[in-house]
């Protein structure tokens, strides 16, 4: 009954979400208030609807219902409780349910905020979020219900794959897809922008924070998967250019260019189309990763439930969306003249290099995870784009762009005085310098790429950190009156400094987890010990445990540094899923701010011993820590005043108004 | 003019992208891994499961355009071909011989076919995927069209549904009779 209701409220959700498009959007176009008026009740009662959806799925996976397909293909009686209520986005059908609840989720937060838009505006806007929302409810509906009933039940369900059983992929896909749906809310600003014909500072500030919440959300999300990659995947490895991965990479690389060329738009009233563009192109790309990961068209080694048919329907959900919008874009966009003139060496300038090194990143990014599918697609046989190509081609792109990132905080809009910006930005040199000098004596085989990698991020931390200084006028000013300068400082300048340390302390992690990472793979019986970049690594003994829905080997290895003192016992374990009839791998690490210790048990081999893989990664923890900075620095960001939703807008709302008359 | 061309660009190379997406589309990935299409089915000879006498052999395909159906009572997706197969029997279009894979106890297969009905001519049983192997099954279900010398002619991978049987198993199987 319950799931006859969810599927029901589905139903109701997709006419709330043809009338939240058709109602608002006629009525911005003919003048007409009461059809805008539709909007925000519209978008409140798709919201609505697909929350009672969302939870009358959430039920049938909790209550094991195995009445329900999908229930029955991907979850399991005897599985934890909290992978119960995971299970339900774990899958094709329930992720497709959580993507457009979220999307609903942002409409009605639109319609809830956005009171002090103009109403044709707010209505066009709605009115985009209503016909995205139409769209991929009618795909669920059509191709992937997630309330298909199985009848009669089986006795149990498939389980859910225990790759995935696990808390870091649990919260995986709602990050994601908040950060990918939640650039839905730029673009229908960019829409709305394109239907309005006018793109302006308030236009901006509204774009802004949504973007940059899309964008915090994303990062988070991202940061989960590959650390998810990393601990239990047994690899040991922190990404893999995989399709998948790089489906959400791309947003993630066009929101990033996004949430810069905004804030252009905003202070200086230029790159007013190239902003535009960019808010399509962000989700646009989401559009693509999604249709990407689900139609088949590219085998991936963690591809979902691929299946041509659903293919065809995302291909022309995309076709009409993205190819619709970019028609728009070419037909109305050439009218947003920009009207801020700027030289090259000036803070513009500078977002703008960023911007033209992001996207063409994200064009490389793009390039290598299509190729595939394009030599396919010309009969010329089966390639697989990996690892290489991306180092040899993305990695260069951002050792510039990094360069100038340090530099860009201290130059000023308009024009701006390169000499003085190198003059203030010592502090930078000193620290590329140092960490040049400190990686060449320290490491003990040349490498070019961490000797890059180091000094770049020492000197993106060193500029960053520079301008801090410059804001405070520290060491020119006494300590008190620096200490009320900061205090005084904008939230959004705290962010900006935060999210580009947190950059600065990714690079370290990333350079030191590649260049500086030792491994060996070898058989080893218990009591053997084998040496691995200055950690004795001894297995003292291998067993069985039984967890609660799988079968363990466990072995138990004891690491000792060169002093001789233990310094972790690590514990990895290979299990067995009956159920799923699937292994895994648990890989036992010990995390400190300098180096990892991983370690993996693998088969047994002859004469009671197993195969053992060790790692030694520096550095690796900072990736995350980098990670969890920026989206940090997003937050706080967003915490400013002049984000705050509405705060600023009351003045702004009238000079919008003045404007369109 | 030049300016407005600049605004072109992005559409035209979406309209690319979904040039080949739509060629991508054709391929179907599911047939990549047919390296055994057109080769000999392996050299078999299974165990039968419990409640019959005779077991699957590779022996019993000779003479006879067949169906091999691999499947476990732990597969929900089997459930959904499961009456089709039972359809198939009952107006006698293909014998179909089933592989019950991998069940962990080895009283669940029969248990299963006596709740759900029983379409197969013979079974056998497949507990350490030997077959699976052989076969280079990736999953269950999946059903290998065999002509009458034993020559695995086409794979369904995923549930044999009548869409699937219309379009491609049926006619085939038409065709392999007559040739």
């Amino acid at each position: 009954m319950i799931v006859e209701l969810g599927h029901f409220a589905l139903v109701l959700a997709l006419f709330a979400a043809l009338a939240q498009c058709a109602l608002p959007l006629a009525g911005a176009a003919r003048g007409s208030e009461p059809w805008m008026a539709v909007g925000p009740p519209a978008a409140a009662a798709q919201a609505a609807c697909l929350a009672i959806a969302f939870a009358a799925l959430v039920h049938a996976y909790v209550t094991s219902d195995f009445s329900v397909l999908a229930v029955a293909q991907n979850s399991h009686s005897l599985k934890p409780l909290v992978y119960k209520v995971a299970g339900t986005w774990g899958n094709h059908e329930g992720s497709m349910l959580l993507w457009v609840l979220v999307l609903a989720l942002f409409g009605a937060a639109v319609a809830l905020f956005g009171r002090r838009l103009p109403a044709s505006f707010r209505a066009r806007v709605l009115g985009v979020q209503g016909a995205v929302g139409a769209g991929f409810l009618l795909f669920i509906l059509l191709t992937s219900n997630p309330f298909a009933r199985l009848l009669p039940p089986p006795p149990d369900g498939n389980g859910l794959n225990p790759l995935l059983q696990d808390p870091a992929l649990a919260l995986h896909p709602p990050f994601l897809y908040l950060g990918y749906v939640g650039f839905s809310v730029a673009f229908a600003f960019a829409i709305a922008a394109l239907l309005e014909g006018r793109v302006d500072a308030a236009w901006a500030r509204w774009v802004r924070p949504w973007s940059l919440a899309a964008w915090c959300f994303l990062t988070i999300g991202i940061a989960l998967g590959s650390w998810w990659a990393y601990y239990e995947l047994g690899w040991g490895g922190w990404w893999y250019w995989d399709p998948v991965e790089n489906a959400s990479f791309l947003p993630w690389l066009a929101g990033t260019a996004l949430i810069h060329s905004a804030v252009v738009v905003e202070k200086r009233d230029a790159l007013k189309g190239w902003t535009v563009f960019l808010a399509i192109v962000a989700f646009s790309l989401s559009l693509l990763g999604t249709f990407l990961v689900r139609s088949g068209v590219l085998t991936s080694v963690h591809a979902f439930a691929t299946d041509p048919e659903r293919g065809v329907f995302i291909l022309v959900l995309l076709a009409i969306a993205i190819g619709g919008s970019l028609a728009l874009f070419a037909w109305r966009g050439p009218q947003l003249a920009g009207g801020g003139v700027f030289q090259p060496i000036s803070r513009e300038g500078g977002l703008l290099l960023n911007n033209l090194l992001m996207t063409t990143g994200a064009a490389v990014v793009l390039l290598g995870t299509l190729y595939p599918l394009l030599v396919d697609a010309l009969g010329a046989g089966k390639v697989s784009v990996g690892a290489p190509f991306f180092e040899a081609t993305f990695v260069p792109l951002m050792g510039p762009m990094i360069a100038a990132m340090a530099i860009g905080p201290h130059l000023s809009w308009k024009r701006a005085d390169l000499a003085g910006a190198f003059a203030r930005m010592r502090l930078a040199g000193v620290a590329m310098i140092a960490a040049l000098a400190a990686t060449l004596v320290l490491q003990d085989k040349l490498s070019i790429g961490a000797v890059a990698g180091m000094g770049l991020a020492a000197w993106l931390a060193g500029g960053t950190l520079a301008d801090l200084v410059e804001r405070a006028r520290l060491f020119r000013e006494p300590l008190a009156s620096s200490l009320s300068r900061i205090g005084r400082m904008p939230r959004a300048a705290f962010g900006m400094t935060l999210a580009h340390l947190g950059l600065a302390v990714a690079i370290v992690g990333m350079t030191g987890a590649s260049a500086w990472k030792i491994e060996s793979i070898q058989s080893m019986a218990p009591g053997d010990t084998v040496e691995v970049g200055g950690y004795a690594f001894t297995l003292v003994g291998a067993g069985e445990v039984r967890g609660p829905n799988y079968l363990a080997l466990r072995g138990t290895f004891e690491v000792r540094d060169k002093a001789g003192r233990v310094v972790a016992v690590l514990a990895p374990e290979r299990r067995d899923y009956p159920v799923e009839q699937r292994q895994t791998t648990e890989a036992a690490l010990q995390a400190t701010w300098l180096r990892d210790l991983y370690a993996v048990i693998g088969e047994p081999t002859q004469g009671g011993a197993f195969v053992t893989r060790f790692y030694v990664h520096p550095f690796v923890a900072w990736i995350w820590a980098g990670c969890v900075m920026m989206a940090g620095g997003g937050f706080v960001s967003l915490s400013d005043r002049r984000h705050r939703l509405g705060a600023p807008a009351a003045r702004r709302r009238d000079t919008a108004i003045e404007a369109a008359r | 003019m030049i300016r407005r061309l600049l605004f072109l660009v992005p559409l035209a190379v979406f309209a690319v992208l979904v040039a080949y997406f739509a060629l991508g589309l054709t391929k179907d990935p599911r047939k990549l891994d047919s390296v055994l299409i057109n080769q000999p089915f392996p050299e078999l000879k299974l165990a039968a499961i419990e409640g019959r006498k005779e077991g699957f052999s590779t022996a019993d395909l000779r003479g006879q355009v067949t169906l091999v159906n691999i499947w476990g009572s732990w597969c929900a997706a089997c459930r959904i071909e499961h009456p089709f197969l039972m359809q198939l029997k009952e107006k006698n279009l293909v014998p179909v011989y089933g592989i019950d894979w991998r069940e962990k106890d080895p009283r669940d297969g029969p248990e299963w076919l006596k709740r759900f009905g029983d379409p197969y001519q013979r079974i056998g049983v497949d507990p350490e995927s030997k077959a699976a192997i052989a076969l280079g099954v990736t999953g269950a279900p999946e059903t290998f069209v065999v002509d009458r010398n034993a020559v695995i002619r086409y794979k369904v991978v995923g549930p044999l549904v009548p869409e699937v049987w219309d379009q491609t198993v049926g006619p085939l199987v038409e065709r392999l009779r007559k040739g």
